[in-house]
């Protein structure tokens, strides 16, 4: 099948980059890798397919650098508890790899990691390096993110509808690839993207998706892979529109691009999650005016999120005028407002008049 | 003398504002006790009359109005002595515990002094001792081997302020105002009522004589109450003793800090300390070689100011203002003095009658010779220890030292959380071989072994420079051990022509100069605005004919940015060798440190290679810890290695014995 091809190939790619190691030693020779760099400098805004795209510097990875030769021994070490997870057939959280891979070093006190937040990065980078996605790896995130609507799934062999998910929703896995997800009859016409569970909760409730006909989902803030590679399916298998709700802040701002055009981090998985045609709807720096918003629901801005402005206004992906312009007209105002301010003008003000208007009015950013 | 008048103005008012001398006294008293090193004694002089001013009003609570006349009446010429004798802060007799470092500090200033003027190689022996019978009544005694003192020339020297040989010239010497010694003889006067006591002889078969000198401090005259002549057996020499109250047991710290780093600051010193309770503290020679006599300069043209300008043109012998410029300066030729006269746009034909009087006209030609270029002054009038004299004094110094304050036990680290058979961890065991590591360099130049500690010795000797027409020049000195705490600020020592500066150290230029520095380009840690912190002693030495104290106890160096600049130069040049020396110490813990790195991860490195490419895992470690070797400084850091594991082997042979 072809997943077992899969699990070949990421085999070869993960003992290939072993070898030259060892080939290395062998020549008496410093061994190192190259791992494409997953930093700002390294990201090209492609105008042309209007995504985020990795470029092609790469840092050396050596072992006898004193800098260095602790990520290099990790990097063996999680490649390592990877090949075992392939040979074996078995996916495990990324979580899970931390502890398989922990321990002591010797009779020091220092372990192999001290924390997820160091074993995290060493994943990303070997996914760069091997140029294999995580799910080939056979790793996972935790899940984050609910999705209901009028759609039938299949997941994992089971089909699942979800019309019927009550109030709670279908937890969207990490890994949402055809293998895994497969999508059955529907009646959607679009998908609603919201930044939060609270606000999704308030739309479940009033029952929008079936009013609507949309597909509701919600990432928790950041929206993970498994939602951002799901919605991005949605978008170009089954051609549904996108739209996004987030807070009026620079940080809801940030998610909206971040579905749209991908992430520095996750550049190299953009041609995969990024929806370039995704739409913001709300919150619009304009919006409290023209929504009659009371301004005692704003919150004054800090200086953080000054500058996070002034260093989103720098990156090329935010070069649009209409962008700018709700960024500008957000720092000068001073204030930022939570999507739950809407809830001052009643409770379900959201669902019933904010969205359906915006939607109709086709009051949109793109 | 203008000076001197200025003083007695002071005093003057000094004296309408607080009558009572006791009152007085006793609160400078009180103040002294308090007195740190940094303490202002000037900040003290202007604090004092406040209270004083408050008892006049309140002694008086209906003051009769006093008349202009009343006031005439009152009003009296003081004598230096007298203000002196009130003000006694201002020369360092400020509390009984300082009174006898000042006493010591005065007289073998002047036999240093008198010794050099005769070449004579030093030999100084400073006694105190109790008087029998009193608790706070010490003698003060010091006998050097000097030219000894003309007969008649005794009573002004030791009763009379403001005489002396120094004050006229522009000489490197110790002294220079001519108070020290006959102050200290009146301190004592003032304390015990006893008068100070001088035996001189001037040379082989020359009667010595004896004298008791008071000073008549009214008329600051001395007043002889004994004399004879008597027999010494010794050819040459002086010896003076002072009867005073004091306090030796708060006063010996600074006693033993001014005599050990006189004999710093004088290699060719021989010095004895005579202690109560205690051995004799005997420092040899460091060197036998006299230092350079100090030549005596005229004043350079660009140090002179209007008045000190038209003073010299009414006192000068000289006929033309040309021959007068000429003659009464320095570095002045018949060119330079037209060429003065020409940047003047004075009259050629105009009389030194005309600057000592015209103002106008002696601007002007003040004007002449800042416009004109003039060759710097002579050096030769500076005596620097230099940079070998430094070193060797630095190295004698720390042998006695170290032996006189043994250094504080390190206290053992209680409460650690592990039993003695508990293995150390690979951490612990590294930190304790980059130690050793760095203490298994080979010894670098400029390293001394001194009583079985290792120090880094570097002392660097600046160029003559000159300020005001002043010349200056800065030495520094620095002694670096490992082996000391790490934790302390440095220790400095302050010197101005060979004189230990022992207080107001915060008030000082010198410790403003270290402070600025960055010594953390040097490798050294250093809290902001503070003396850097680490094992190091510095040795700061200006020479020069003038040297601007901030006050007359001569305890601080004015903060003159010419000096200051070149003291930080000086400082820097020691601070550049000091740094490669560190790194040399740091390469060596570094490499080990790398090393034992790589090795700790070479295991986890192999076994995964080995599992995913299957290659044989005990020789890829081989491979691997073979490549760490050559990655890691070779065989260099190989022998180093062998050393530390000797000195842990030693160390842990020597344990058994501990416990």
């Amino acid at each position: 099948m072809a997943r077992k091809d899969a699990t070949a190939k990421t085999l070869e790619k993960i003992e290939k980059l072993a070898k030259g190691v060892v080939r290395d030693i062998q020549k008496k020779k410093n061994p190192q890798i190259q791992i494409p760099l997953r930093s700002l400098s390294n990201i090209q805004y492609s105008a042309k397919k209007k995504i985020l795209e990795m470029g092609k510097e790469t840092q050396d990875r050596s072992f006898f650098n004193v800098s260095q030769a602790r990520k290099f021994m990790q990097t063996f070490l999680v490649a390592s508890a990877c090949k075992e997870l392939l040979a074996s057939g078995k996916t495990t959280s990324i979580r899970d790899l931390y502890y398989m891979t922990k321990h002591t070093l010797g009779n020091s006190r220092q372990n192999t990691f001290e924390e997820q937040d160091e074993s995290d990065p060493i994943i990303e980078d070997l996914e760069v390096t091997l140029d294999a996605l995580r799910e080939e790896l056979h790793l996972f995130a935790n899940r984050k993110g609910l999705m209901v609507g009028p759609m039938t799934i299949i997941d994992s062999g089971d089909t699942i509808d979800l019309r019927r998910q009550g109030s709670g929703g279908w937890g969207v896995p990490s890994i949402v690839e055809p293998n895994v997800i497969k999508f059955g009859k529907h009646e959607a016409k679009y998908v609603l993207l919201v930044e939060k569970e609270a606000v999704w909760s308030r739309f479940n409730e009033d029952k929008f998706w079936k009013k609507e006909k949309c597909m509701l989902i919600h990432g928790g803030g950041q929206p993970p892979r498994g939602v951002r590679r799901l919605v991005h399916r949605m978008h170009h298998e089954l051609g549904l529109p996108v739209y996004v709700l987030v807070d009026n802040d620079p940080w809801g701002f940030y998610i909206y691009s971040v579905v749209k055009q991908g992430s520095i981090n996750l550049a190299y998985e953009s041609m995969r999650m990024a929806v370039p045609k995704a739409r913001f709807v709300g919150i619009s720096s304009f919006d409290a005016d023209r929504y009659g918003i009371p301004e005692e629901t704003a919150i004054r801005m800090d200086e953080g999120d000054h500058r996070r402005i002034r260093q989103m206004l720098e990156y090329p992906w935010f070069q649009h005028k209409k962008w700018k312009r709700e960024l500008e007209a957000m720092a000068a105002s001073n204030k930022k407002y939570e999507i739950e301010a809407l809830s001052r003008r009643g409770i379900s003000f959201i669902t019933e008049e904010y969205l359906p208007r915006k939607l109709r009015e086709k009051d949109w950013l793109e | 003398m203008a000076k001197a008048r200025r003083r007695t103005a002071a005093a003057e008012q000094l004296e309408l504002l607080a009558p009572s001398a006791e009152r007085k006294g006793a609160g400078g008293r009180k103040a002294a006790g308090k007195t740190s090193a940094k303490a202002s004694s000037t900040a003290r002089a202007k604090a004092e009359p406040t209270p004083a001013r408050k008892t006049v009003t309140a002694s008086r609570p209906r003051p009769r109005r006093a008349t202009a006349d009343d006031l005439a009446q009152r009003q009296r010429e003081i004598s230096v002595s007298e203000f002196f004798s009130k003000n006694r802060h201002l020369l360092g007799f400020d509390s009984p515990s300082k009174a006898l470092l000042t006493t010591v500090k005065e007289a073998v200033d002047n036999s240093l002094d008198a010794c050099e003027e005769a070449h004579i190689l030093p030999e100084i022996t400073v006694e105190v001792r109790p008087v029998e019978g009193a608790v706070d009544r010490w003698v003060v005694s010091v006998e050097d081997n000097g030219p000894g003192i003309v007969k008649s020339q005794v009573p002004k020297i030791f009763g009379k302020l403001l005489y002396g040989s120094k004050f006229h010239r522009l000489k490197q010497s110790r002294g220079q105002q001519g108070i020290g010694i006959s102050a200290a003889a009146m301190y004592g006067q003032l304390t015990t009522g006893k008068p100070i006591r001088v035996w001189t002889k001037t040379g082989k078969g020359r009667k010595a004589h004896y004298f008791e000198v008071r000073i008549d401090t009214r008329k600051n005259a001395p007043e002889v109450v004994a004399e004879e002549e008597i027999e010494l057996d010794k050819d040459h020499g002086t010896r003076v003793e002072i009867e005073m109250q004091a306090d030796y047991s708060r006063g010996q710290r600074y006693l033993l800090r001014y005599v050990e780093q006189t004999v710093l600051a004088n290699p060719h010193l021989a010095m004895t300390f005579k202690r109560p309770n205690a051995e004799p503290l005997v420092f040899p020679r460091a060197t036998e070689e006299p230092p350079a006599e100090a030549k005596e300069i005229k004043p350079h043209p660009h140090g002179v100011e209007l008045g000190a300008l038209m003073l010299m043109a009414k006192e000068s012998k000289a006929r033309t203002v040309s021959s007068f410029l000429q003659t009464e300066f320095s570095r002045v030729s018949a060119a330079v003095a037209e060429e003065i006269l020409k940047n003047s746009g004075l009259r050629k034909t105009i009389k030194l009658r005309d600057i000592a009087e015209d103002r106008e006209a002696a601007e002007k030609l003040r004007q002449g010779i800042v416009a004109t270029k003039i060759m710097a002054p002579p050096l030769n009038c500076l005596s620097p220890i230099g940079d070998e004299l430094i070193r060797k004094g630095l190295i004698s110094f720390l042998s006695v030292v170290e032996e006189e304050e043994p250094e504080e036990e390190p206290k053992p680290v209680k409460g650690k959380r592990r039993g003695k058979k508990e293995e150390k961890t690979a951490e612990e065991k590294l930190a304790e071989a980059a130690r050793a590591a760095a203490d298994a360099t080979p010894p670098q130049e400029g390293e001394e072994q001194i009583k079985g500690k290792r120090f880094f010795i570097v002392s660097t000797t600046r160029p003559p420079k000159v300020y005001r027409g002043n010349p200056f020049q800065v030495e520094v000195g620095l002694a670096y051990s490992p082996d000391w705490p790490q934790d302390r600020p440095i220790e400095l020592y302050r010197f101005a022509n060979r004189v230990p500066l022992l207080f107001q150290r915060g008030a000082c230029g010198i410790t403003e100069a270290v402070v600025k520095t960055d010594w953390k380009k040097y490798e050294l840690s250093q809290p902001r605005g503070a003396l850097p912190v680490g094992p190091m002693a510095l040795l700061v030495h200006i020479a020069s004919v003038w040297v601007p104290f901030t006050s007359e106890s001569k305890e601080a160096i004015a903060h003159y940015p010419e000096l200051l600049s070149e003291i930080r130069l000086a400082l820097q040049e020691c601070g550049r060798k000091l740094a490669a020396f560190i790194r040399k110490r740091k390469a060596a813990a570094y490499e080990l440190k790398r090393r034992s790195t790589f090795e700790l991860y070479i295991e986890e490195v192999a076994r995964s290679l080995h599992h995913l490419t299957g290659t044989d895992e005990d020789r890829l470690k081989r491979q691997l810890q073979e490549l760490a070797r050559q990655a890691t400084g070779g065989e260099e850091t190989d022998e180093i290695l062998d050393r530390v594991v000797r000195k842990v082997d030693d160390a842990f042979a020597e344990t058994p014995e501990e416990e």
